[in-house]
C-alpha cells in the first residue's frame, strides 16, 4: 500500500477531502506505477498531473520522496523501502505560483 | 413565468444567476470549482439542463464538466484532447515552427438538436466534436489540417479558437474564429474549411489584405439571418451579408473601433451592440467611462449607452466571450467586466443594472432564457 499526499485541488477533483489517499501497486513500486495507479483509482487525474498523451509530467507539478524532489527522476526508478512500506507518503506537489 | 440563468466563468470558478422574467432580483450561486480558470460555460439549447463548462488550471491542465440538471450538480467527463494524426507546426511569435500543443478548452458550443454533442474550440486551434456528452473527444482535423494551418500565429493571449456559430437553418454550416489566425467557414460539417477573411484589413500584418492573419475577436449572428454575420476585429466593426465572402466596414461614429465582444438582438436582426474599448495598448473604456454602443441598422449609426453604467473612474475590460443576449419579449443583454461586475439591461440597452459588483474578472457570460 503506497500513501499519497496530493495537492487541494487534486483532492477536490478527486473528491477525496482527506490529506492522504491510498494506491495498491503490483511489485517494487516506482514513480510510473504509482502514478498508473493513481490514474486508475481516480480517473479524473488523468491529464491533470502529467499530459495524457506524452506522460510528460506538466510543468508546475513535482513529485518529492523522502523530503527529496523526485521530479527529474525517470518514470521507472523504484521508490524507497519507506515508501513501498507505507512509513513515507508520496507527495504531488503544486507549484507556488500565481495569483 | 419564464426566466434567465446566467452561466458566468470567471478566474476564480463558475458562477450560476438566476432571475425570474423581471430580471431584478437574482439568486447567485457559486463559485462551483473554486480557484480553477472558467473559459467558458454554455447551456444545450436541446436540452437547458445540459451544461458543459471548460475547467482550466496553468498547474493541472484541462477538466471538463458537465451539468444534467441546470448546474446544481457537475460531473467531470472526458478531458482527453489529442489532435488527429501527425501535429506538424504553426508559426510562434517570432515567426519559427512551434509544434501545436493542446493548452486548453476556449469555448463550447453544444449542438442545436443533441444535448450529447457537442463542439470545442480549443488552443493551439482546433476544433473537437464530442457525440456522446463530453465523455470523449474527436478532433475536426480538417481545420488544423488547412493549407494555411502552419502560417496561423498565436495572438497575445494564444492561439485559441474562440468562436464557433452554428447556422440555426444548416447545421452543417459553422463559422468559426481564430486569434490570430481569422475567421473560417465549413460547409459540410466540418470536413473541410474555407478562410473567409475578404474585406478584412489588418494594418498589424505584413500584407493588410491577406487571406489569413486576422486577429478577429468575435463573431455573431441573428438566428433568422444567418449569412449575415457581424465581427468585432482587433481593431474595425465589420459586417458580411454573403457568409463571409466579403466584408464590408460598419464602424460608422464609434468612439473607437477597438473591443472584443459583440452581439445581435434577439429579435432584430439589424441591432447590434458592442462595447468599444480605448486601444489595443489600453484595454478599458474611454475616459473610465463605460459604454455600451448600439447600432439599430445594423452599424455604420451607432448611439451610446450609459444609464445605469459606472461613468467615471472605470477602467476595466470585456473580454470576447463576456456578452451575451436573451430571448425574452423585451430582449435582455448582459456583459461582465474583468473588474468582477455583470451587468443586465432588461431593456435593449435602454439602461443597465449591475447583477453583482465583485466577482473575480469575468472571462464568459453565457444566458439561458427558461420556460
Amino acid at each position: 500500500m503506497i500513501r499519497v499526499v496530493l495537492p487541494a485541488h487534486l483532492r477536490t477533483l478527486a473528491k477525496v477531502p482527506g490529506g492522504e489517499v491510498t494506491v495498491e501497486v503490483a511489485g517494487a513500486p516506482t514513480i510510473g506505477s504509482v502514478l498508473a495507479a493513481l490514474e486508475a483509482q481516480y480517473p479524473v487525474l488523468a491529464g491533470a498531473i502529467r499530459d495524457h498523451g506524452t506522460l510528460r509530467r506538466r510543468p508546475f507539478v513535482r513529485f518529492f520522496v523522502c523530503a527529496e524532489d523526485w521530479s527529474h527522476e525517470p518514470y521507472d526508478t523504484p521508490l524507497p523501502e519507506a515508501v513501498a512500506g507505507g512509513k513515507e507518503p508520496f507527495l504531488v506537489i503544486g507549484a507556488i505560483a500565481g495569483g | 413565468m419564464s426566466g434567465v440563468r446566467l452561466l458566468v466563468g470567471t478566474r476564480k470558478g463558475a458562477f450560476v444567476l438566476t432571475s425570474d422574467g423581471k430580471r431584478e432580483m437574482w439568486d447567485i450561486c457559486g463559485p462551483h470549482f473554486a480557484g480553477w480558470e472558467i473559459y467558458h460555460m454554455k447551456g444545450s439549447p436541446a436540452d437547458p439542463n445540459r451544461i458543459y463548462v471548460s475547467q482550466t488550471s496553468g498547474w493541472y491542465g484541462q477538466q471538463v464538466q458537465r451539468s444534467s440538471d441546470g448546474g446544481k450538480t457537475f460531473e467531470a467527463v472526458g478531458n482527453k484532447f489529442v489532435y488527429d494524426g501527425p501535429t506538424g507546426t504553426h508559426q510562434w511569435y517570432d515567426g519559427t515552427p512551434h509544434p501545436w500543443e493542446f493548452k486548453r478548452v476556449w469555448h463550447f458550443e453544444p449542438s442545436h438538436s443533441d444535448p450529447d454533442t457537442v463542439f470545442a474550440g480549443v488552443e493551439d486551434a482546433a476544433m473537437f466534436r464530442s457525440s456522446d456528452g463530453g465523455a470523449t473527444w474527436q478532433e475536426m482535423a480538417g481545420l488544423r489540417n488547412h493549407s494555411t494551418g502552419n502560417r496561423w500565429q498565436p495572438g497575445a493571449g494564444g492561439l485559441g479558437l474562440h468562436t464557433i456559430l452554428i447556422d440555426p437553418a444548416n447545421p452543417d454550416r459553422m463559422y468559426i474564429a481564430i486569434s490570430a489566425a481569422g475567421a473560417f467557414r465549413t460547409d459540410d460539417g466540418g470536413q473541410s474549411w474555407k478562410p473567409i477573411n475578404k474585406g478584412l484589413h489588418s494594418i498589424y500584418i505584413p500584407d493588410p489584405n491577406a487571406e489569413i492573419g486576422h486577429c478577429v475577436h468575435r463573431i455573431a449572428l441573428h438566428r433568422s439571418r444567418p449569412d449575415t454575420v457581424f465581427m468585432q476585429k482587433h481593431w474595425d466593426v465589420m459586417r458580411t451579408d454573403n457568409a463571409g465572402e466579403e466584408w464590408r466596414e460598419v464602424s460608422g461614429n464609434l468612439p473607437t473601433d477597438f473591443g472584443f465582444v459583440i452581439d445581435v438582438h434577439a429579435h432584430q436582426p439589424e441591432t447590434i451592440y458592442v462595447v468599444p474599448i480605448k486601444s489595443d495598448g489600453e484595454h478599458y473604456p474611454i475616459d473610465g467611462k463605460l459604454q455600451v454602443w448600439r447600432s439599430r441598422t445594423g452599424g455604420n449609426e451607432w448611439e451610446c449607452l450609459t444609464r445605469g453604467l459606472p461613468q467615471a473612474n472605470c477602467f476595466v475590460d470585456v473580454l470576447r466571450d463576456a456578452m451575451c443576449v436573451d430571448s425574452l419579449e423585451d430582449c435582455g443583454v448582459y456583459f461582465g467586466t474583468t473588474g468582477g461586475q455583470v451587468f443586465c439591461s432588461p431593456d435593449g440597452g435602454d439602461s443597465w443594472n449591475a447583477i453583482v459588483d465583485h466577482l473575480p474578472a469575468v472571462l464568459s457570460v453565457e444566458v439561458q432564457t427558461l420556460p
